[in-house]
């Protein structure tokens, strides 16, 4: 599947729906990652105050974020970290180049990093003969596939056990491992063994980081594989490449996210392994990297602040807006062709890529709340779609069509004089039309709406004339009584 | 409709303005005399003022100019109440909760929207929750199985979850089975149904399988925008289940019109 | 790619554009002081309730939790204990004898020699390694998560490489919420007036694992396919 394109959402969503493998993908989404949440959460009785703690925390940290940032640098640069300030993917990307090249990196592996994908650092080093080695298996899958990511904690959610078996069996018969495993147990197994010596081989291994610590100058992974862990600790040097806003305060503030990351994301008490990071290995110690930089990268964050798409930066990343929201559900990640998808992606993307290329985004949405309800620091997912919304027609690019209809509905809904009359006679016609059935199948101006469903046909008065004649006779009753 | 009473306890009326919403004016009429029923049943007097639209289409499209001027004739219309009860979660979450958010750079239209929204409230949530209406008193009676879908704004704006379930309990011989997922959106969306048809059409279909799995043969709502939408596809997939407002139910007016998307001229 | 793109003082660009974003400029030192204070007192958020309680309770907590992480626990009566219950695990489940021990002073004067069935060496983690015994810095019982710090006497790798994680960590050792630990390790590693963090600080719980493939959950995804925690109760012991 090609990288699509977020301009063409719709064109997008036809082709996903239509697609049975990604549709079967879906279901199991839809049937694990919400009663697993849900469950996580109802364990701990604290989970809303906590989630509340969170919030708080986020917004203190945003008020105060060039004091933390500071205070992380001169904390990293102690115990023997380097910090890059990077203010867009361009510089991020070239910070990286620089490293690898100062040890004449041939590979690097990759633990999972959301901000990788949004610099889309890969390609960049292959172009620069650098072979990155994605090693989370979801991002593997992937890789081998020539995809970008469709969820921002499973990148390969989209595929089937079976795509996935037929993409092992392409890419690894070339080593050897001639037999189709269908057995995701062996097919771990087989991708395990192959990246195992890719750790041992790269240069340079990069992570991203789900917090930063100002108190301490390091950086925190949370990852189940331990792939993470690997790619941080073999090679020499070790790059954590992430964003402004994943900076908090304390060790103290970072375990009050990492009580409710895990729920909100997998429905897990704790992932596997978190991992704090701090400078590169101590004197004497026998293993871990020589060299630890942070790639501190803004693109467009700093704008956010102050505004009101600044709630937008306490995100976590957990994904649980996308699990529960229903257009992600039936469209999938590829069908907003942005790095970052979902609610949260819909209104994170048009404030990095610009609204206009963007505007389907933050359109496709019912605004049914369900992200906002279960993201776990309260961002307001829908009153920020509904202010994308608002700039897009501000700035015209709302189709002709659409701002006529409005226009026209705004002309009666402000008219209820006119309103009324031609209202009666609307209902009266649509009546008319779809009384024998009940509904009506097709209609020429609503094929939107009747492609899939019929049309349930009006009774045939409007309410308020029929609420009129009644009190009319009531009044007749009343003085004729 | 001849029961217009008084407040028995303190002699003055209670004066609830109905906002039938337009849905309800144009497709369902039925509903909003159900809610009339309803609300004088609470002992309140209800009035219906001339309406037309709360202005959520133009809001949730981005025209903040037309949902304003739509606002400001909804609150002048209405304010006047002691109360304003509409048959839906979504315009009333609309008034309740977004009106004082389109006024938040105006002061005066800021306060009068804040107190029209004090006084807005969801239908079941007005009779269970602000007339604390015993449920015993409905005469309403359902000889069959029903299941309730939480539509979204309702559920999630202004908290309408167990008022309807409450009040139906008492509805004699109805029972009540919960589907899976009651909580999802059914893809309606207001105008997201028609711009992202397909969308709408593939969300609504995992909201009938839903439906279909719980066995029961009426499935309600408080909102007309989704109990159309789900009736359309159920019809569409050719269905028997029945799909009906939930205060038709409760108002014990089913006899007065067929279910949403059925014959008129088969029935009665 | 904006005008800024190169230049030099990245840094600056961006503090700078945070501050135009917030409305003001940088902070007062008045300001910097209360900020600092937060930091410098490192208080605890909210601690879960199951994060509390009797330490006999704690202990029972920490090893049930680890078990819903797909741990396997054994409870030892004391340290001399820990070498026959390791090879007694690698034998009950029919794993490799050749072990690779933590460089770690008291873990190393146990009496491995004792166990003939173990062939026994320490370091860090090889390629080819693929049973390691560690000890821990502590258990954390409101998930039944192991810390362990890297140091001379921890390689890191000796927790990710290896197929079979075995870790020693006495009863004592097991605290109820994340914040002790933090706690205890500022206390460990003090330096002047501040501590200095590890370079790693390992979190485990349970085993590895992994939901990419059709969302089922498999273990041993990239780190250990098991990881089983001899527990040393050395309550009474303790001096």
């Amino acid at each position: 599947m090609e990288f699509m394109k977020p301009g063409a959402f719709k064109e997008n969503a036809n082709v996903a729906m239509a697609d049975e493998n990604l549709r079967s993908a879906m279901t199991m989404l839809n049937g694990g990652m919400i009663p697993n949440r849900q469950g996580a959460v109802d364990r701990l009785p604290e989970f809303e105050k906590l989630s509340q703690r969170g919030r708080e925390l986020k917004d203190h940290v945003l008020a105060h974020l060039d004091f933390y940032l500071e205070k992380f640098e001169r904390h990293c640069k102690a115990s023997g970290g380097h910090v890059h300030w990077c203010s867009t993917p361009e510089d991020a990307r070239q910070a990286v180049l620089k490293i690898c090249r100062s040890v004449n990196a041939k590979s690097v592996t990759k633990g999972k990093s959301m901000i990788a994908e949004e610099i889309h650092l890969n390609a960049f080093l292959e172009q620069h003969d650098i072979k990155p080695v994605e090693t989370d298996l979801g991002e593997y899958i992937i890789q081998l596939a020539e995809e970008p990511p469709s969820h921002i904690i499973g990148p390969a959610i989209h595929k089937t056990k079976d795509q996935v078996s037929d993409l092992f069996l392409k890419h690894h018969a070339k080593l050897g491992r001639t037999e189709r495993q269908t057995e995701p147990q062996k097919m771990v197994n087989e991708a395990r063994e192959i990246l195992r010596r890719k750790y041992f081989e790269a240069e340079v291994g990069i992570t991203g980081a789900n917090y930063l610590i100002a108190e301490t100058g390091s950086s925190i992974i949370v990852t189940n594989e331990g792939n993470g862990d690997l790619t941080q600790t073999l090679p020499k040097i070790h790059i954590v490449v992430t964003s402004l806003e994943k900076v908090v305060p304390t060790l103290e503030d970072a375990t009050t996210f990492l009580r409710i990351l895990a729920r909100s994301a997998t429905g897990q008490e704790f992932s596997a392994y978190t991992t704090i990071s701090t400078g590169a290995r101590r004197e004497g110690d026998a293993d871990g990297p020589e060299e630890y930089h942070v790639i501190l990268l803004d693109n467009g964050r700093s704008a956010m602040l102050g505004g009101e798409l600044q709630d937008m930066l306490r995100c976590i990343r957990c994904g649980a807006c996308m699990n529960h929201c229903p257009v992600y559900q039936s469209v999938g990640g590829h069908t907003y062709g942005t790095v970052y998808v979902g609610p949260m992606g819909a209104v994170l993307s048009p404030a990095l890529l610009g609204v206009s290329g963007t505007r389907h985004l933050p359109c496709a949405s019912t605004l049914c709340g369900r992200c906002e309800q279960v993201c776990p620091v309260s961002i307001p997912l829908p009153r920020l779609l509904r202010q994308w919304r608002e700039r897009s027609f501000e700035a015209g690019d709302v189709p002709v069509a659409e701002r006529w209809g409005l226009s026209i509905w705004a002309f009666f809904a402000k008219r209820p004089w006119l309103y009324g009359p031609c209202a009666r006679l609307a209902m009266r016609g649509l009546a008319y039309l779809g009384r024998k059935q009940g509904r009506m199948r097709k209609l020429w101006f609503a094929g939107g709406w009747t492609r899939g469903r019929d049309l349930p046909a009006p009774e045939g008065q409007t309410f308020q004339e029929r609420w009129a004649r009644e009190k009319r006779k009531e009044q007749r009753k009343k003085v004729s009584g | 409709m001849a029961n217009e009473t008084s407040n028995g306890s303190s002699g003055a009326p209670t004066n609830v303005g109905l906002f039938a919403t337009c849905l309800v004016d144009l497709f369902r009429p039925t509903v909003g005399f159900a809610a009339a029923h309803l609300i004088e049943g609470a002992g309140c007097r209800v009035h219906v003022p001339e309406q037309t639209c709360c202005g959520q289409p133009a809001y949730n499209s981005g025209d903040r100019r037309h949902a304003q001027q739509i606002a400001r004739q909804v609150i002048e219309t209405f304010e006047g109440y002691d109360y304003v009860v509409l048959p839906s979660g979504s315009c009333g979450g609309m008034i309740a909760v977004h009106y004082p958010d389109l006024f938040a750079d105006d002061p005066e239209w800021n306060r009068r929207a804040r107190a029209l929204s004090a006084k807005t409230f969801e239908l079941t949530a007005f009779l269970a929750d602000v007339m604390k209406l015993d449920a015993a008193g409905l005469d309403a009676e359902y000889d069959g199985t029903a299941t309730y879908h939480d539509a979204c704004a309702g559920l999630r704006e202004l908290g309408v979850k167990e008022q309807p379930r409450e009040l139906l309990a008492a509805v004699e011989d109805l029972e009540l089975a919960e589907m899976a997922d009651t909580d999802a959106c059914c893809g309606f969306g207001g105008t997201f149904c028609v711009k992202y048809g397909e969308i709408s059409t593939d969300i609504v279909a995992r909201k009938t399988a839903n439906v279909v799995k719980t066995g029961a043969d009426l499935l309600l709502a408080g909102d007309l925008g989704c109990l159309m939408n789900i009736a359309g596809r159920l019809k569409r997939e050719g269905s028997s289940v029945q799909v009906r407002h939930v205060a038709e139910v409760l108002a014990g007016m089913t006899e007065e019109t067929p279910p949403i998307g059925e014959s008129f001229e088969d029935g009665s | 790619m904006s005008a800024h793109a190169k230049t030099a003082s990245g840094r600056e660009n961006i503090l700078g554009a945070i501050r135009r974003s917030l409305g003001r400029p940088a902070l007062s030192t008045d300001a910097k002081r209360d900020l600092n204070e937060h930091i410098t007192k490192h208080r605890a958020n909210l601690v879960p309730a199951r994060g509390k309680g009797e330490h006999g309770e704690l202990v029972e907590r920490f090893k049930e939790m680890a078990e819903a992480a797909a741990c396997t626990v054994a409870v030892v009566d004391g340290e001399t204990a820990v070498p026959g219950a390791v090879a007694d695990y690698l034998r009950a489940n029919n794993l490799p004898t050749q072990v690779t021990l933590a460089p770690d002073e008291w873990l190393s004067g146990l009496d491995w020699d004792g166990q003939s069935l173990l062939d026994t060496k320490s370091g860090a983690a090889g390629i080819d390694d693929l049973v390691s015994v560690t000890p821990a810095f502590a258990g954390v019982a409101e998930t039944g998560t192991l810390v362990a710090l890297s140091g001379a006497a921890h390689p890191t790798t000796l927790n990710f490489v290896p197929d079979y994680h075995v870790v020693a960590l006495r009863a004592s050792q097991v605290v109820g919420a994340y914040e002790e630990v933090w706690a205890r390790l500022r206390k460990a590693n003090k330096q002047g007036r501040g501590f200095t963090m590890p370079r790693n600080v390992n979190m485990i719980t349970g085993p590895s694992r992994t939901a990419d493939i059709a969302l089922t959950i498999e273990l041993g995804a990239h780190g250990p396919r098991s990881l089983h925690i001899v527990l040393i109760d050395d309550q009474a012991g303790e001096d």
